[in-house]
């Protein structure tokens, strides 16, 4: 039971990425009428952009303590924002603008010319924008000096990387069981706790110790620190030697206070709350953008008839290139708060990303392509149908997802939400 | 108010119209009649700036409007009701009558063009919070041309109003415009139904494959062996 609920949390998280990434296709597609495939490759872009400049900037400040400044985040995910932004605008208004007026298939195969333009431009390894530290050697009795090793380059380069932690995932439904004063056991890498301690089977425990540490010119600082507890279940008199890891001495331990946490057995992690709520935000924006605003109308006006919404004094050419910034920027939000959940970045040509696109796509087709809220039914849907299939049986996780399209395909060609449009003559 | 001179315009190789000239002015409704495929839409497409003119100028109010976007020939005054009506099938009557006002933000008088338009069109008032696209043909009609005086037009383009609508509604329509007409909108009419288009107008023009054929006051043309004969199906 545990289980089913880590993975409807993970579901949530997940499906409201492929959400936003499939509103992207969507917007796209219902005012123009063709399928963006450069759309995921503007998505990793977003990705690889908030990993470049985060390196970059925390390169640059480098601070020892290790912790990230809030504004760095912002930073991030501004930078990603606005390079995906421009890039969406530079696509339609260069790749697809002069075909306007083209075949739908001249469209959809300049598209993926576009795709595969990302994706391979961005495999090239330019020049580093941050260097590790610099090395020295002493060569024939000289010092010599040696630039450190790039830490991110523009573009990206052809080897994985990994998102720096820009924000800790701190389990936010965690309990503190009891606290008090702890000392070092005798043995090293033992604590022993002022009053009797119980652990029940099955749960994780952790201790966070509050402790003073003495600098080297004579002041004292005081730490944090998170240890491990390593105990077997049972209830445990003071005075019992518990093992940790790290390991402590007693006389590091000297005058500890600590908190015992008991992990939840359905833990929520921040990055996943911020996940879910900046997703929904957007999405809630952008409904009220489409079905409240002047502009909104004029791009459903648009994606019905393009001709008819300029009778209506509508510049095309400008709600057009907004729609695809605007798909753009979805993405790039997307992609700023994927590495965060899974920080691994594959070169952009990778085929990981390749399927991650084609689930988004699938998401918009499933819900209903051009339509709003089908792409965000969509991504749930996909993201639950994958995890929960994989939970049952890992191997064909993404088979459930294409068996879902060809399903839908078959039975409701429009989508579970898209509807036939008859019109009147 | 409008003087199109030599114009022309080509699909690819095809040619449409090969100097089309003609000329509306203040106040009148002009009628452009002839058989399908004439060029009729095209040269009303070609006005409002759907279509880019291979030559000839198009002229409103003095001012060259052939290398104008469509969308900002409608802010000079000029508003178009395209053929097949283009309403926006899935937005509710009342979200259509608001696009035709796109242009304009002085929320009071458009509310007066609005109620003025519905009094025009009381079935329209009716189905104000009712989906575009399940309306009959002749209200769908009625909306497109409601949703083209919202933006308040001084010259009016209509794209044949009565077509595959019951003759009943049709007159009804082109009551309607000849009343559009009199409050002080100026009318350019294409239409196939000569003998409607012809009672209403003041002056007529025949395009025949893509030219000008004949002119001149509507209720003489009405009375001309060829146009009797050609349009209006008397023999």
């Amino acid at each position: 039971m545990d289980e089913f609920f880590q993975i409807l949390i993970a579901t949530v998280a997940v499906g409201s990425l492929y959400a936003l990434i499939a509103l992207g296709y969507t917007l796209v597609y219902g005012v123009l009428k063709f399928i963006n495939f450069a759309h995921s490759d503007v998505f990793v872009l977003g990705a690889w952009t908030s990993f470049t400049v985060s390196v970059v900037v925390l390169n640059k400040i480098a601070d020892p303590s290790g912790v990230t400044p809030w504004w760095v985040v912002v930073v991030a995910f501004l930078s990603a924002v606005t390079v995906c932004g421009v890039v969406g605008y530079c696509i339609e208004r260069f790749a697809y603008r002069p075909l306007r007026k083209a075949p739908r298939l001249n469209v959809l195969i300049t598209a993926i010319g576009v795709s595969l333009l990302l994706q391979n431009v961005g495999q090239i390894t330019g020049p580093a924008v941050a260097r590790g530290p610099e090395k020295t050697s002493i060569k024939d009795g000289q010092t010599v000096t040696q630039a450190g090793d790039p830490l991110a380059t523009v573009p990206f380069g052809a080897s994985p990387k990994s998102m720096p932690k820009l924000i800790e995932n701190v389990v936010l439904n965690e309990s503190v069981m009891q606290s008090g004063n702890l000392a070092g056991g005798a043995m090293r890498g033992t604590v022993v706790f002022d009053k009797p301690v119980t652990f029940s089977e099955g749960r994780q425990y952790r201790l966070d110790v509050t402790r003073t540490v003495a600098n080297a010119d004579g002041t004292t600082r005081v730490v944090v620190e998170k240890l491990n507890l390593d105990a077997e279940p049972g209830t445990f008199e003071p005075g019992t030697e518990i093992r940790t890891t790290p390991r402590r001495t007693a006389a590091e331990l000297q005058g500890s206070t600590y908190e015992l946490i008991r992990s939840p057995r359905v833990p929520i992690g921040l990055i996943e709350v911020i996940i879910v709520v900046v997703s929904l935000s957007l999405m809630v924006g952008l409904q009220l953008l489409i079905f409240r605003t002047k502009l909104g109308s004029a791009m459903r006006a648009l994606s019905h008839n393009i001709e008819t919404a300029a009778l209506m004094g509508v510049n095309t050419n400008f709600v057009i290139s907004f729609t695809f910034v605007l798909g753009a920027v979805l993405a790039a939000s997307a992609a700023f708060l994927y590495p965060m959940k899974y920080p691994g970045l594959n070169q952009t040509a990778h085929g990981i990303w390749v399927l991650l696109g084609l689930k988004a796509f699938v998401a918009a087709v499933v819900g209903g392509i051009g339509n709003v809220r089908g792409a965000v039914l969509g991504g749930f849907l996909i993201a639950a149908i994958e995890l929960f299939g994989g939970w049952a049986y890992a191997p064909l996780k993404d088979v459930y997802v294409f068996a879902l399209l060809i399903a839908v395909l078959l039975y409701r060609p429009n989508g579970l939400l898209g509807r036939a449009v008859t019109e009147k003559v | 108010m409008l003087e199109v001179r030599d114009l022309s315009v080509s699909y690819g190789a095809i040619r449409a119209l090969h100097g089309v000239s003609l000329r509306v002015e203040r106040g009148e409704i002009v009628t452009l009649i002839g058989s399908n495929g004439a060029g009729k839409t095209t040269t009303l497409r070609a006005i409002s700036g759907l279509v880019k003119a291979q030559a000839g100028t198009i002229a409103y109010e003095g001012q060259s409007i052939a290398k104008l976007a469509a969308h900002e020939i409608v802010k000079l005054g000029m508003s178009h009701a395209p053929e097949g009506r283009g309403i926006f099938p899935l937005m509710t009557v009342e979200e259509n009558l608001e696009l035709g006002a796109y242009i304009r933000h002085d929320h009071s008088e458009i509310a007066k063009d609005r109620e003025m338009a519905l009094t025009l069109f009381p079935r329209v008032r009716e189905r104000l919070k009712q989906v575009a696209g399940t309306l009959s043909g002749g209200e769908q009609q009625m909306v497109a041309i409601a949703r083209a005086l919202m933006a308040r037009p001084k010259l009016l383009l209509l794209d044949e109003p009565s077509l595959g609508l019951a003759p009943q509604i049709v007159q009804t329509i082109f009551k309607i415009i000849r009343d559009i007409n009199q409050r002080g909108t100026t009318i350019l009419l294409v239409e196939q139904n000569a003998h409607m288009a012809l009672q209403i107008a003041h002056r007529a023009y025949v395009l025949e494959t893509g030219a000008i054929a004949m002119e001149g006051d509507a209720k003489e043309l009405a009375k001309s062996d060829e146009v009797r004969k050609a349009y209006l199906g008397v023999a």
